[in-house]
């Protein structure tokens, strides 16, 4: 017997909103998180705008005790505790260091890359022969499972406890790796999700590729434009992004608020064969992924309301409404609405996923589609594929949204889908 | 520079690693690091670097090893600080 899985928490970092509260606000009103860094700037950036959260001294104390922020230098795991904690609580559940491990609850957390300001500040201290002054916290704010180990030990996870890295696809992925787990009845409950750092050391390998806007550094509001005839590269972004996975069972004995469900979902690669390549999707296993995501969730691809895309603002966006349309034999009008989320947060990398589920879960828990903004002019290619009016502008009150498909895509050309269903009651 | 002068200055310097107050408040030369004040083991590798910084002196991995409580602590300083 398999489980079913819900979703009983949600916690956000994200360049426009801290917190389930103001991130709600931002993405209901459509609101941009995107700023101009001067430090870009100085470094030479082609693209000197990105998203990065704003969390003030006061916000990190109440996350992280005054020991371990000592010499703690790493943004992607400050976000990913604060959005996993919020979630954690968000569930009903509690948080006490004397209690007992908790054998049922496990995370996968992941990230692109983290702990990249920490890793830099150690290389000047080894270069110059200072190894001894790294300090006991170096190892655990570099290594991949950072998070995760941060947030096992916060919680008193007992389950599975692990990063998952897959580039833009790493926090869709963990939310399916996890839903696997519960549905495979070897969890409880799973805390999954992904963070990113900030700042130019992240960024600057996209800078130097040519595929970050640096086009419109004088209106970072504007800058970031999914769908749109002139888009022109993807804003970066960080944050993080949390939900607390439940099997069903789980979730009503504790009569816990389910926020919905997720029905199936499916990850895949193209093996860089076709059209696709380190950088660029094959169109053909992108096609694959979402199909066999419908098929395990049980549901016809017509039951689709909303497709929550990966649509990041480059010239791919067109390629992946096509994909979406061909995958799902609709299109034109009778294709389901879509936006995207980076419209306002700018591609949030590893993170990307994992906010972007938080926004779709928090559409559908609530019936509202939030506006996919900077998209006045829609790119050709997309309209002659579906019908302009399915790209919200505006924000859609809609009570009857049911079942809303995420996908992320990666470099590595890999692909991962989930399909969420609003939870009756 | 005497144990008690000593004292306080090596409170200071521990005192964010802590995790068992009244142990803390009641500290003595006997004070063990690790089963008294419950500092994670790691964070010792922090108290030396801050200890290091504070008094300007240099602890050898050897020294290291033995600082476990607050007396041996004090020796280690104070030789450091003789041998200057």
């Amino acid at each position: 017997m398999n489980n079913r899985v819900v979703i009983t928490g949600l916690g956000v970092v994200a360049p426009n909103g801290v917190g389930i509260p103001a991130f709600r606000h931002a993405i209901r009103q459509g609101i941009s998180g995107i700023r101009f860094f001067k430090e870009l700037e100085d470094l030479k950036f082609s693209c000197c705008i990105g998203g990065m959260p704003e969390v003030s001294e006061e916000t990190r104390l109440k996350y992280l005790s005054p020991l371990q922020l000592r010499n703690f230098n790493s943004s992607g795991i400050l976000y990913g505790c604060m959005a996993g904690i919020d979630a954690w609580k968000d569930a009903g559940l509690s948080i006490d260091e004397n209690s007992p491990t908790d054998y049922d609850s496990g995370t996968v957390f992941g990230t692109g890359t983290s702990g990249v300001d920490k890793y830099r500040e150690s290389i000047y201290k080894v270069d110059a022969g200072q190894v001894k002054a790294l300090g006991s916290t170096t190892v655990i704010q570099i290594m991949a499972s950072g998070i995760s180990a941060y947030l096992g030990g916060i919680l008193g996870l007992g389950n599975l406890v692990t990063t998952n890295s897959s580039a833009c696809c790493t926090g869709t992925e963990a939310i399916l790796m996890g839903y696997e787990r519960i549905r495979a009845v070897r969890a409880k409950r799973m805390l999954v999700g992904g963070c990113s750092d900030h700042g130019p050391y992240v960024w600057a390998g996209f800078d130097a590729l040519r595929v970050l806007n640096y086009k419109q550094n004088d209106h970072p509001e504007q800058a970031s434009r999914p769908m749109s005839a002139t888009a022109s590269g993807f804003v970066p972004g960080s944050g993080a992004g949390a939900l607390l996975l439940e099997s069903l069972d789980s979730a009503l004995e504790r009569k816990a608020t389910i926020y919905a469900e997720i029905l199936g979902g499916a990850s895949n690669a193209g093996g860089q064969r076709g059209e696709g390549s380190m950088t660029a999707p094959n169109n053909e296993a992108v096609q694959r992924c979402i199909r066999d995501a419908v098929k395990d969730a049980g549901i016809a691809a017509a039951d689709i309301d909303l497709v929550n895309g990966h649509l990041t603002a480059t010239a791919k966006d067109a390629t992946e409404v096509r994909n979406w349309a061909e995958a799902l034999g609709r299109s034109g009008n009778d294709f389901p609405y879509i936006h995207s989320l980076k419209s306002m947060t700018g591609h949030c990398l590893g993170a990307s996923g994992a906010i972007e589920s938080v926004a779709a879960v928090l559409g559908l828990k609530e019936g509202f589609i939030f506006p996919s903004i900077n998209c006045e002019d829609i790119h050709p290619g997309i309209v002659e594929c579906i019908s302009a009016e399915k790209i919200p502008q505006k924000l859609l009150e809609n009570d009857k949204l049911q079942v809303v498909a995420k996908a992320s895509f990666g470099f590595g050309d890999i692909n991962s889908c989930i399909i969420l269903k609003k939870f009756p009651g | 520079m005497t144990t008690e002068e000593l004292i306080p200055r090596l409170k200071e310097i521990i005192k964010p690693y802590v995790r068992n107050q009244e142990a803390f408040n009641n500290l003595t030369e006997q004070t063990d690091f690790l089963n008294d004040l419950k500092i994670n083991s790691a964070n010792l590798v922090d108290v030396v670097l801050d200890i290091e910084t504070a008094f300007d002196i240099i602890i050898d991995n050897e020294s290291m090893e033995k600082m476990l409580n607050v007396k041996a602590a004090l020796d280690i300083i104070t030789q450091k600080l003789g041998e200057k």
